[in-house]
């Protein structure tokens, strides 16, 4: 299997006032491709520094980190925004889409940071995206006639459309209701199925169920890392759900 | 990231705040407007000036006998009847930049028919004079050049002396009038040029061979003055050294020694009349310049609220590939297009505003390219000058700390 991500003895430290805040402590894990990783801790654990590692938003302050077989800590700023742009899909828990903007236009953003697609190439690939998250009828709404779970379904649609080496969900879950968070697990379920690779970094252990892997923080170090035998499926327990008649 | 794409997104930005954007344009809209509508008004007047002065004939070039020493005492111009027919017909033959020569040798004294009489100048001229000064004839004829070598005693009569002497509407040609002692027969009556810029009136006037003038009427050889004109105004100052030339020459005047006459073009007249509307013209613009200034305070204002704002969004845009030169494009093309979209608005507004001032007030405006160029010049670079620092400020953000935003 091929190697995504592979972190090597990564630090991280914060200077807050005098003291030194080692954020992360030698931190090493290997993703492969097809992969769904939840990275769970509780909040001061690490993981959104981690997160923001992965993301290629902050960088290391010692130790290697691969995307896709590149070395990530030498590059600079632009260097990093072209490899964001081409190499990962952020998910956010508020979903971050633009304000009276409609669905296309949200998930064309990151096409309009390449170059390389004409705006035509543009909107077929954010069509084709936003139909693989079930909005194909929903192409034209903008952002605040839609429902929470759609919006994020939209974001996700956003970060599936450059199709990238690896997509990192934080929280994707935290603003959305019992039903619809089932629903997007019941998305990501599938996109893992389609060989995407996945991280999803929540502090909601009952998620871990549903990914293939779970790696825990505590304190800036990972204290477990279990394959997950038992995938549960997300689809059966949202049909599970009681139905609300109300 | 191409030019195109951060223009749609600086569009699409722009249009999720119609309003805003416009209050923020009306800044550049008035400051433009007014611009553009001080400089047509400082401009109308200036040209109306000049209109006067070309009505003289913008292209005349005029010399008259200067001063000089004699024996170590400095003579007046008039005194020095320095100037011949001989120096005329020595411009008429050599000079390149000059169209028209006529010398003038005037008298004042009152005209009389019959029991009426007025007191006018008599100009001694040749045909030329007439071109020159763009005075036409309305009925009869000029002169001939028989009539100036015969010293004829005939002359053209102004619209008002014609008036004054043979009464309104009555066809003065074939009368004969006196000057002081001399009858005068009436050949041609000038069509009319009204007053000039210094109130005096171009219609008073007889005009006639300068020959009768010179022998007739004042028994002198010399001529007052040459009046000549240019080919065009620009070759003024051209026809100017020619004819200094010429009359040196003439003169046999050594290297280093003063000229005996003064030669003035119309455009040194036309200059000096002018600075002062050129000096309310800058005064004008530069009141609207400081509204155009306070105008573009007004986009930085904005542009900083706006990028505060949407924090969250530059955050976003860069988590999904925006570099920092795209998010600084993305501002500063927001900030030039809306003071570009208000100097376009500004412009139109200010031509409205120049037209209604012209016919409310009914002064003369005049619309230069000049000026639109320079008012749309400006708030471009204004744009510019004051979107950059918001926009670095947007360019410097961590994105971690503006996804974090709230």
């Amino acid at each position: 299997m091929k190697e995504v991500i592979r972190l090597d003895h990564i630090c991280r430290d914060f200077q807050v006032g005098e003291e030194t805040v080692h954020a992360l402590r030698h931190v090493s894990f290997t993703i492969t491709e097809g992969e769904f990783v939840t990275i769970m801790g509780t909040s001061g654990s690490g993981k959104s520094t981690l997160l923001n590692t992965l993301g290629c938003l902050d960088t290391p302050s010692s130790g290697e980190y691969y995307l896709d077989g590149v070395s990530v800590r030498t590059m600079n700023k632009d260097e990093r925004a072209t490899l964001r742009n081409r190499k990962i899909g952020f998910v956010f828990q508020n979903y971050n889409l633009l304000a009276k903007t409609t669905a296309i236009e949200n998930v064309e953003l990151p096409l309009l940071y390449n170059p390389a697609y004409n705006a035509a190439q543009r909107r077929e690939m954010a069509i084709e995206a936003l139909k693989a998250v079930g909005l194909g009828d929903r192409l034209l709404h903008k952002s605040n006639q839609m429902s929470g779970g759609q919006m994020q379904r939209v974001a996700i649609a956003r970060a599936l459309v450059n199709n990238p080496a690896v997509i990192l969900a934080d929280e994707a879950t935290g603003n959305l209701d019992t039903r619809t968070s089932f629903e997007v697990l019941v998305l990501f379920q599938r996109l893992h199925a389609e060989g995407k690779t996945l991280i999803f970094v929540t502090h909601n252990p009952e998620l871990s169920a549903y990914s293939s892997r779970t790696i825990t923080l505590r304190d800036g170090r990972v204290i477990s890392d279990t394959r997950n035998e038992q995938i549960q499926d997300a689809s059966e327990a949202l049909k599970n759900l009681p139905v609300q008649n109300d | 990231m191409n030019f195109a794409n951060l223009t749609s997104i600086a569009v699409k930005a722009l249009m999720n705040n119609k309003l805003r954007g416009f209050l923020t344009m009306l800044g550049i809209i008035i400051g433009v407007g007014s611009v553009i509508t001080m400089l047509a008004i400082g401009q109308g007047s200036k040209k109306s000036i000049q209109a006067e002065i070309s009505a003289m004939g913008s292209n005349m070039i005029m010399i008259r006998p200067g001063g000089n020493m004699r024996g170590g005492v400095r003579m007046s111009g008039e005194s020095m009847k320095s100037l011949t027919i001989n120096d005329l017909n020595s411009i008429m033959e050599n000079a390149n930049y000059v169209t028209h020569v006529s010398p003038v040798v005037t008298s004042s004294g009152q005209a009389i028919f019959g029991a009426n009489n007025t007191p006018t100048s008599l100009y001694g001229v040749t045909m030329d004079y007439l071109e020159i000064r763009g005075y036409a004839v309305e009925e009869g004829d000029g002169f001939s050049d028989q009539d100036i070598r015969a010293a004829a005693k005939v002359c053209i009569i102004g619209k008002t002396t014609a008036e004054t002497l043979f009464g309104e509407g009555v066809n003065p040609i074939g009368k004969t009038l006196r000057f002081g002692s001399i009858p005068f027969r009436v050949v041609g009556l000038l069509e009319s040029k009204g007053y000039n810029s210094m109130g005096q009136d171009q219609d008073d006037l007889l005009i006639a061979p300068y020959t009768t003038v010179q022998k007739r009427l004042l028994a002198q050889n010399n001529i007052q003055q040459i009046i000549c004109s240019a080919i065009s105004e620009d070759y003024s100052s051209a026809a100017i050294d020619e004819i200094t030339d010429i009359l040196r020459g003439n003169h046999k005047l050594k290297e280093g020694a003063d000229n005996d006459f003064n030669i003035r073009s119309q455009e040194e007249m036309s200059e000096m009349m002018t600075s002062t509307s050129d000096m309310m013209t800058i005064l004008l613009a530069a009141v609207a310049g400081i509204s155009l200034l306070v105008g573009g305070i007004g986009i930085m204002n904005i542009m900083y609220v706006s990028v505060t704002e949407r924090t969250k969004e530059i955050g976003l845009r860069m988590s999904i590939g925006a570099k920092s030169r795209d998010i600084l494009a993305q501002f500063l093309i927001e900030s030039v297009l809306i003071s570009v979209t208000g100097g376009l608005i500004g412009v139109i507004f200010g031509v409205l505003a120049a037209y209604l001032v012209k016919w409310l007030a009914s002064f003369p405006i005049s619309i230069q390219p000049w000026t639109i160029l320079l008012a749309f010049g400006v708030c471009t670079v204004t744009g510019v000058f004051f979107g950059w620092y918001p926009a670095r400020k947007a360019a410097n953000l961590d994105p971690i700390e503006a996804l974090r935003y709230e």
